[in-house]
């Protein structure tokens, strides 16, 4: 009946999960609560759950990131405070059994539900304000891809109450990940949430291509696009290009466990190195799916607190689009010391090489935007110089483990942990918290609090340096990655020194949720209110609308003459609004339910997955299709918002302008 | 709302998204199709993986494989009767097509299933070896598929039944269909040729 699922799976007996989940049960039944007793789920599901919106379901993934980030750092204080103490005969307080989990859970949270969703929050929020459109192409798929999304990161957090998460690392390599080394059910909650969020991302890619090359506004061709969107743009097409090799890999994985096959096991002629191509075909283009809308973020942040258009538009977008192709030469460099031999790997190591041109180019273009400019040193300034130099040191250390002699030193050592984390922090991290600060006050209608913003920059700044640069010498020293323990006097030091930098980096996360709470407290302070729409002077077209923006972005659509569209009618007297025009009925898509009763049917099927409860599963992929089905049929799915309700919004929009120009 | 695509630089149109659904569906199979080229990968790396069993020479037989090919095909140009029907809004005409495809289609998925019950009887199923792994996925994503394609033949089958005209909707959904019938057919000829022809050569 319950398959493999019975009381012995709740860990009861390990008393950090047991302290966790109080801690969650508290925290949630407080939050469920508080939502109940203001009435406030009715307006929780009207105007959110089910909304089509693009601004809410940006909102939405951002919230959701956030969690992650709670979750996935919270495992990562735990692993270095674990390798802290446990030295020398000292088993620290973490038992093997719990730490493998950890180190695979902080992976794989960090990159498909904290940096993933982040990405695709910020997709959802600027591409289409940045195009002119007044939606994405298929706003119902894009709250299905949210709500695919978050059930997967809900079955990823079930793991630790019921059952167990992988042991495996974020990659689950087999063979430890098949069934003969890994019986439990941690894989399979690793396999279902990989496929559930992979489903949601995938449609993403799909849905942000075909927006940005059928919706732009009129006028804007492909060299008037702002950088922001090309980087989206690439993004979307390196997701649908690799994910469904994730997705043919980790199903591949799932039939060797579900159905005893032979892909990747050491027995019945499998190859393990089948499963490591497959996988790194897709997870090198992703690493490059998440660092190019961070460097969108600073080509739009960059030029603004500059007073300067960016430098070298046209060298930016090919250097983008040309990160975008090499993405794909390079997946061998995560496995050198697989035996491909001298040729392949020099040829991999060199096409590696390479894409430190391409990346060079940028930052040279960020630095030429500066060079000469009018600097104002906001917040969103900080985290782009502090992105410049910290990058910079993780690309000079990637380069190095592209050489293959070198490589096969390095190779899953500290040395490579760190280097990933110098990437991935500073680029991907640092980009996403910049472009959070800066397009906050057209999300919110308030700007984000600048002291506390200062604050969490330089806690994150100096915590990584001191978090990560110990790693680089104890790669070197040879300790490799996933230990649980060690007896190395050597290493014991840096040990501490990386666990001062994660209090450091506490310290910035704590800042950081000062920085939302005091945000919000103060948003009705004159200082922090927008009203005009454009608080940093603003380049491109998502500044001229109000902020928040109306539910139809635009009531006229934009047409687009040139690059940086909104400064360039600034400097000649064009209202880009067309405020006053003859205002048009406008036709919007309807919320629906349909996706977020898709994502619970996914999830109902993923938990039964997991445990083998065959007819629960059954029951969720009937719901699923059962759903798409009705909403086939669903013929009431758009309606039209009155002219004389645009031009009521419209003109609000314009007293507002009118009293703030007066003042 | 028609009169908003006059603007002729951009292709902007105003929100009616029924208008890229059709492109945003090819752009879905390319993905679908890069599916089925890792499976092919895969095959590829594993094909001479037998672990001591049986080989292609042993396992498949033309005559059946034949009959399977000749009714997918054949369930192609039925759908493309089908859509010509749909152009002229001839819709009994429409209904009876897609029914023809339909029993093709299921005739498809019935000898497919009929020959893995017959290879799995006889000890040769997906867990015998890597080299019957690859073949049973590879060949069973593409049946799958298949399979989803039968469920929207019906679904759209009953969505016709008693309308009188194919608003503008109907007609994407018609075409994004054919667009995954045919794309399935593709697909099969690959299979048929590298999976089949090139194992028995």
């Amino acid at each position: 009946m319950l398959g493999r699922l019975s009381l012995s799976a709740i860990p009861l007996d390990v008393p950090i999960l047991v302290g966790t989940f109080i801690g969650v049960l508290v925290v949630g039944v407080a939050v469920l609560g508080l939502i109940t007793y203001y009435g406030k789920w009715g307006y929780l599901w009207k105007e959110w759950f089910t909304s089509v919106d693009h601004k809410r379901l940006a909102v939405m993934y951002i919230v959701l990131a956030l969690v992650a980030l709670a979750r996935g750092f919270a495992d990562a204080v735990m692993m270095r405070t674990q390798l802290a103490l446990a030295y020398a005969g000292n088993p620290g307080y973490l038992p093997p059994h719990h730490y493998d989990q950890i180190f695979s859970a902080h992976g794989t949270i960090m990159i498909f539900f904290l940096a993933m969703a982040f990405m695709t929050g910020l997709f959802n929020f600027i591409v289409p304000l940045q195009i002119g459109a007044r939606d994405v192409a298929y706003p119902f798929l894009n709250n299905l891809s949210f709500w695919m999304t978050a059930v997967a990161f809900i079955l990823v957090n079930i793991s630790l109450f019921i059952g167990e998460f992988s042991q495996c690392g974020w990659l689950a390599y087999p063979p430890l990940s098949e069934m003969q080394f890994s019986p439990g059910v941690g894989v399979d909650y690793y396999i279902w949430a990989i496929q559930i969020s992979g489903v949601g991302t995938l449609l993403t890619g799909v849905n942000f291509f075909v927006t940005i090359v059928k919706m732009r506004a009129p006028g804007m061709s492909w060299l008037k696009m702002p950088v922001f969107t090309w980087t989206a743009f690439c993004s979307s097409i390196l997701i649908m290009a690799t994910f469904p090799v994730l997705t043919v890999a980790v199903a591949l994985l799932g039939l060797d466990r579900y159905f005893g096959m032979h892909f990747f096991t050491n027995d019945g002629g499998g190859n393990q190195m089948l499963y490591l191509n497959l996988i790194w075909a897709w997870g090198h283009p992703e690493v490059y799916i998440l660092v190019l809308p961070a460097f969108g973020v600073f080509s739009e942040v960059v030029p603004a607190f500059s007073g300067k258009p960016l430098f070298g538009y046209k060298t930016m977008i090919y250097a983008t689009c040309s990160i975008m192709v090499l993405s794909f030469l390079v997946w061998v460099h995560h496995f050198f010391t697989m035996g491909a031999g001298p040729d392949v790997n020099a040829f991999f190591g060199i096409a590696t090489m390479i894409i430190s041109i391409p990346t060079g180019v940028k930052l040279f273009n960020w630095l030429f935007t500066m060079y000469k400019g009018r600097i104002q040193y906001h917040a969103c300034m900080y985290w782009a110089v502090g992105f410049m130099v910290v990058f910079t040191i993780g690309g000079m250390t990637g380069v190095m483990m592209a050489i293959p002699g070198s490589d096969f030193v390095l190779h899953n050592s500290l040395f490579l942990i760190a280097h990933f984390h110098n990437v991935i922090i500073g680029g991907v991290y640092f980009g996403y918290v910049c472009g959070m600060n800066f397009w906050a006050p057209k999300v919110l209608g308030f700007k984000m609090n600048e002291a506390w913003g200062i604050r969490a920059f330089w806690f994150w700044l100096v915590g990584f340096f001191f978090a990560f640069m110990p790693l680089y010498v104890l790669g070197f020293e040879g300790m490799t990655r996933r230990m649980n323990h060690y007896d190395n006097p050597a290493w014991h030091p840096w040990m501490l020194i990386a666990e001062v930098g994660a209090v450091l980096i506490l310290l910035g996360v704590v800042c950081q949720l000062m920085q939302i709470f005091v945000s919000i407290r103060d948003c009705n302070k004159p200082e922090n209110r927008d009203f005009s729409g454009d608080p940093w002077n603003g380049r491109t077209l998502e500044w001229s609308t109000s902020s928040p923006p109306p539910v139809y972005n635009y009531a006229i659509v934009p047409h687009v003459s040139s690059l940086d569209a909104y400064m360039h009618d600034k400097e000649n007297g064009i209202d880009t609004r067309q405020a006053g025009a003859q205002y048009t009925a406008i036709h919007m898509p309807k919320n629906t339910a349909s996706g977020i009763c898709v994502g619970t049917f996914a999830l109902i099927f993923g938990f039964a997955a997991v445990w083998y409860i065959w007819w629960l599963a059954a029951i969720g992929i009937v719901g699923v299709i059962a759903t798409v089905i009705a909403r086939s049929a669903n013929k009431d799915i758009d309606y039209y918002i009155p002219a004389e309700e645009v031009a009521r919004i419209e003109n609000e929009h314009t007293r507002k302008l009118m009293a703030q120009a007066a003042e | 709302m028609a009169q908003n695509t006059t603007v002729p630089t951009a292709g902007h149109d105003e929100h009616h998204p029924e208008s890229t659904v059709v492109f945003g569906f090819w752009v879905y199979l390319m993905t679908d199709c890069i599916i089925f080229g890792s499976l092919f990968a895969t095959f590829a790396v594993l094909r001479n993986q037998f672990n001591g069993g049986p080989t292609p020479h042993e396992l498949f037989e033309f005559g059946g494989l034949g009959l399977e090919t000749a009714l997918l095909l054949l369930s192609s140009i039925t759908y493309g009767f089908g859509m010509i029907a749909a152009h002229k809004t001839q819709i009994s005409q429409v209904i009876l097509w897609l029914g023809v495809t339909f029993l093709l289609g299921l005739g498809f998925v019935g000898l497919e299933v009929r020959e893995f019950a017959h290879m799995i009887a006889d000890g040769a199923g997906p867990d015998r070896s890597a080299f019957l792994s690859a073949f049973f996925t590879l060949v069973s994503t593409h049946g799958l598929h298949v399979t989803c394609g039968l469920i929207w033949i019906v679904t759209l089958m009953v969505q016709l039944m008693g309308t009188t005209e194919i608003p503008e909707r109907m007609m994407n959904k018609l075409t994004c269909l054919s667009l995954f019938w045919h794309f399935l057919d593709i697909v099969w000829i690959c299979v048929f040729t590298y999976v089949y022809l090139a194992s028995m050569i």
